[in-house]
């Protein structure tokens, strides 16, 4: 083999950046997301499944209906009305943003703009 | 033909792991496939570049695309035609980064008279470059579901790639730059008449796979909205060699993830090994200074010296001298003068 030395050391290189999740992983610690359950109620908007993958357009299309149609009349989730809002409606049964909303777009490395008009509805103490 | 096999091969592909997925077999298309196609890819590279370190490059063989060094009062064109380790590292830079060598491309046409003309073809430079740099950015941003925490440059790459926030979830511009690039990439291969007739399987096949998994992983993303949080279980769990499949992560999920298999076990037994390649061809990254260093052929036999014209004519001056050839040096005179 001629130019060992070159050859092999971009050869280690190369094998270093394919498995840097491998290694990468070996030295952080994983977290697996564990959610916050509600206990206010058992039913949610949708399913879990829909909302697991697709909240995100749910709460795109209430934003486009309420802010830019005034479509604000509240919809039906068996019988109790909710109101089509983050804070109003999302965040009563969720409370917490950092247990809840942020577990996962942590993980998967998700950066909602949610936040930068909206904050987490406060404790009375505060 | 040479256009429709790879366009069923790729077909195929879909087909088996849309059929595979549902048909139960998530453990071989999650897990086994992955570490297999790894593997191969990894061994299959590796096994490659070391054969190409065997074969021995005797001579100094750059392609000389400028002035090479002479003298002093000729300005050299150091990068296209480099001399020192410096100016080769500067012309692979360029070579790796920018596809200098494409940028130089021509293109050969005739028009009326008939006359042959020669003009400047920037096509494929522009339209690799295009696909390159935005299948890097691609495969950079995946390391969201490989790696957690997730590394500070991969948040940086989501920003600037999403930055113009288009629908929700963000529309990435390297998605659209690297399908409309494939597809440029293509039409140039059917479209050009000489190119069309160079063109082999093996030319649409990457294009046909590489296109195939931008539009998979784009329908996961915009369209059918795959269940992110367990895909990203199941890629950790593959790099820290724990995997588990956390519900049914989809078809789409399971067909992206066959093709990239494909493309990981297709890469190094096929022209996509040019990611090697290129760092190893000797028409780039030598110098040429053949006039400065003596380049010993490495084949040769250490027993065999040297034989310089001066000791030849040594040796056989006499029956030159005899045969009427000119010689450099006279035999010494008959009678040697007295001492």
């Amino acid at each position: 083999m001629y130019d060992k030395g070159k050859v092999l050391t971009g050869l280690a290189i190369f094998v270093a950046i394919v498995t840097f999740p491998v290694w990468y992983d070996l030295v952080h610690a994983q977290h697996v997301p564990k959610l916050e359950k509600p206990t206010l109620s058992k039913k949610c908007v949708a399913d879990i499944a829909y909302m697991r993958t697709s909240h995100m357009v749910l709460l795109d299309n209430w934003r486009n209906e309420v802010v830019r149609e005034e479509k604000r009349k509240m919809i039906d989730v068996e019988g109790k009305p909710y109101a089509k809002s983050l804070q109003m409606g999302c965040m009563k049964c969720h409370p917490d943003q950092k247990k809840f909303c942020d577990e996962c777009h942590t993980y998967a490395d998700v950066d909602p703009f949610c936040w930068d008009c909206h904050f987490q509805p406060q404790k009375e103490t505060k | 033909m040479k256009i429709l096999y790879p366009f069923v091969a790729v077909l195929g592909l879909i087909v088996i792991a849309t059929i595979g997925s549902r048909a139960g077999m998530e453990p071989l298309f999650g897990i086994v496939f992955p570490y297999l196609a790894i593997l191969i890819f990894l061994g299959g590279f590796i096994n490659k570049v070391v054969g190409w370190a065997k074969s021995p490059v005797p001579f100094r063989i750059p392609t000389t695309c400028g002035q090479a060094n002479s003298l002093p009062w000729i300005e050299q064109a150091c990068f296209d035609n480099p001399s020192t380790s410096f100016g080769v590292t500067v012309r692979m830079f360029l070579e790796v980064f920018l596809f200098r060598s494409l940028f130089r491309n021509t293109q050969a046409d005739v028009y009326d008279g008939p006359k042959l003309r020669y003009g400047s073809s920037k096509y494929l430079w522009l339209f690799g470059l295009l696909f390159h740099y935005s299948f890097l950015v691609i495969v950079l941003r995946h390391i969201r579901l490989f790696a957690d925490p997730i590394p500070f440059f991969v948040k940086i790459l989501e920003f600037f790639d999403g930055f113009l926030q288009i629908g929700l979830p963000h529309l990435y511009q390297s998605d659209l730059v690297i399908v409309g690039a494939i597809l440029l990439l293509l039409l140039r291969r059917m479209l050009l008449t000489n190119v069309r007739y160079i063109s082999l399987p093996a030319d649409y096949f990457p294009l046909f796979l590489i296109l195939a998994i931008a539009l998979s992983g784009m329908t996961m993303r915009y369209l059918t909205r795959a269940d992110v949080v367990n895909i990203k279980q199941l890629a950790v769990g593959l790099a820290t060699f724990k995997p588990v499949i956390v519900g049914d992560l989809g078809a789409v999920f399971y067909v992206h993830l066959f093709l990239v298999c494909a493309l990981l076990v297709y890469f190094p037994f096929s022209k996509l090994m040019h990611l090697g390649g290129v760092f190893m061809s000797p028409t780039r990254n030598l110098a040429n200074n053949s006039r400065m260093v003596r380049h010993i052929n490495p084949w040769n036999d250490p027993n065999l010296k040297p034989h310089s014209y001066a000791s030849y004519e040594d040796e056989f001056r006499t029956f030159m001298v005899e045969a009427g050839i000119p010689v450099d040096k006279e035999l010494p005179a008959e009678t040697p003068a007295a001492e």
